[in-house]
């Protein structure tokens, strides 16, 4: 395969450019793999995250031409030849260095989420019954790699950097997994609603294009949650039902 | 190695900004065109007032139809804010609009215009009640069912019938009206196009989310829950048709504006109403 031009952030902290390597390209290869020969070849100090290679660790998250994706499950004959493929961090988190960005924001997020809470057992050995048809919906959920594309593209976040007060897609999918398991007995309607942020998000569903596990972000988990959301705060029915039966 | 200089600031700022270099406006233009043609047609159809019932046939714009003494404007007004607030707080049409309109964003990782943000919780807080206007929707294919089958009676078409019918429609008379008499089975175009018209109603609002929340979607565990495994397979039910709920949106949207032009023009007489049967 001919040469091509890969157009690179590189920069640290508040500073930084975009800088074009060019790189004679075999047949087959991924974006990360192009990262890879340019940190081998060209820029030894070029710095970016991987770890798989297989689109399941979801270390390797960054924007090309714009748009966030894993490095590691793009492959270079889905651009034409003839012009740069730009690669840059993710945007909602702040740089490290060059395409890492530091997304310890999220595990923070993740330790305040109110737990999956189990019923008691359902037979004395400790164990419980469900079904798998039951389990599904909450399964869904559970492919995440927290890659947290979803999270880059939030514009809640990425554009408007509310980061204090909306737990961001991502979370809102762990939730909604602990929130539709038939064994959870936790109520977050409040805390999504307060702490969660629900409300800040406007259903415009750019988290569920770029998930590279293909959750249905929007529709299966969020709009679910914003229902149950509704049910308990929103309703005036379901209030006067709650009012009478005390 | 050559270096193309470029801020640190990587941050889309301002309307439009990206690295993108897709055609992102392509789907925020064509949904703002085709939600603005749909808004300019329904808003002067219901104005006029006129025009709206041919023989068998209602248009699904005025329908059910109220023609109260005391309403100064045209019937469709005290009925069309319902289908209307259905599709307003719908949650797919939200996230059309929100893009197309609101630019909030107009497409993923492309830069907005500035401004404050507060999502759905301060201004937009009354998307909440989309369930209020879901219930009125399921109403409101019963009363369209109706209307498609009222579309397919019609009145025998005797020699007396006839003599007073518009040439070409036994059955109706110059001013519309179905003539007196005994009725019978019929088909035209009309009927079908009526029939069309509600299916695909019915396709978007048994897709709608609320509904898909209120059959099963609220329940954890639906072995343990009362007719747990009938509301679980209404649950998959609404899910098949929510996974298409924006297919189910446009097409519905689409036919229901042609069905009520359909009824409007062979009114108007400019164009004849085919009998198929
Ligand atoms: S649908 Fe909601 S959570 Fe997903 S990207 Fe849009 S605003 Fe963010
Ligand atoms: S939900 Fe999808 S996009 Fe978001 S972190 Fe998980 S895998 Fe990544
Ligand atoms: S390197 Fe693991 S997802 Fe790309
Ligand atoms: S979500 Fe679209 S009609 Fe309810």
């Amino acid at each position: 395969m001919a040469k091509r031009v890969f157009r690179l952030f590189r920069g640290q902290g508040n500073t930084g450019q975009l800088v074009d390597y060019e790189l004679e390209c075999d047949e087959g290869m991924v974006v990360l793999d192009a990262v890879h020969r340019i940190q081998a070849e060209q820029a030894p100090d070029l710095a970016c995250r991987w770890n798989c290679k297989a689109g399941k660790c979801g270390s390797c998250s960054a924007e090309i031409n714009g748009k966030p994706r894993l490095m590691c499950m793009t492959r270079l004959s889905d651009y034409p030849p003839d012009r740069p493929i730009t690669i840059t961090p993710m945007k909602a988190f702040p740089l490290i260095k060059d395409l890492v960005t530091d997304v310890s924001w999220n595990y923070e997020v993740n330790r305040r989420l109110p737990e999956f809470k189990p019923r008691p057992p359902d037979f004395p050995d400790g164990s419980w019954r469900m079904y798998q048809y039951e389990v599904e919906r909450a399964q869904e959920f559970r492919k995440c790699i927290e890659c947290f594309l979803c999270q880059d593209v939030c514009h809640v976040l990425r554009t408007h950097r509310k980061h204090d007060e909306f737990i961001g897609p991502a979370f809102l999918t762990r939730a909604a997994a602990y929130e539709t398991h038939p064994l959870d007995t936790n109520d977050r309607a409040t805390y999504l609603k307060e702490q969660g942020g629900i409300g800040y998000c406007n259903i415009t569903k750019c988290c569920t294009e770029v998930c590279p596990e293909s959750i249905a972000i929007t529709d299966n988990a969020i709009i679910p949650l914003k229902e149950r959301v509704v049910d308990r705060h929103y309703d005036p029915l379901r209030a006067i039902v709650r009012l009478l039966k005390g | 190695m050559a270096t193309s200089a470029a801020p640190r600031v990587l941050e889309e700022r301002g309307l439009g900004a990206t690295l993108r270099r897709d055609a992102w406006w392509l789907a925020p233009a064509a949904v703002a065109i085709g939600l603005l043609a749909f808004g300019f047609y329904a808003t002067w159809a219901a104005w006029v007032g006129d025009h709206y019932e041919w023989g068998p046939y209602l248009s699904p714009f005025y329908s059910p139809l109220f023609e109260p003494g005391w309403w100064p404007l045209s019937p469709a007004f005290l009925i069309l804010w319902a289908p209307l607030g259905f599709r307003v707080t719908c949650y797919y049409y939200r996230k059309a609009y929100y893009r197309a309109f609101f630019l909030d964003p107009v497409a993923c990782a492309v830069g907005e215009p500035r401004h404050d943000y507060h999502g759905e919780r301060k201004l937009f807080v009354f998307q909440n009640l989309h369930r209020f206007f879901m219930y009125l929707a399921v109403v409101f294919i019963f009363i369209l069912g109706w209307d498609a089958i009222v579309s397919f009676i019609w009145p025998v078409c005797s020699d007396a019938v006839r003599a007073v019918s518009v040439p070409g429609a036994c059955g109706v008379l110059p001013s519309g009206e179905l003539a007196e008499g005994p009725r019978t089975f019929g088909i035209g175009v009309g009927s079908l196009v009526l029939t069309i018209n509600v299916i695909l109603l019915a396709g978007f609002t048994f897709g709608c989310h609320a509904l898909r929340h209120a059959v099963g979607g609220s329940i954890d565990c639906f072995s343990c829950a009362k007719f747990g495994r009938q509301r679980y397979r209404l649950w998959r039910g609404v899910t098949v048709l929510n996974k298409r709920h924006m297919f189910w949106a446009w097409i519905s949207l689409f036919w229901v504006g042609f069905a009520d032009l359909y009824v409007r023009l062979v009114a108007m007489g400019v164009i004849s109403d085919l009998r198929l049967l």
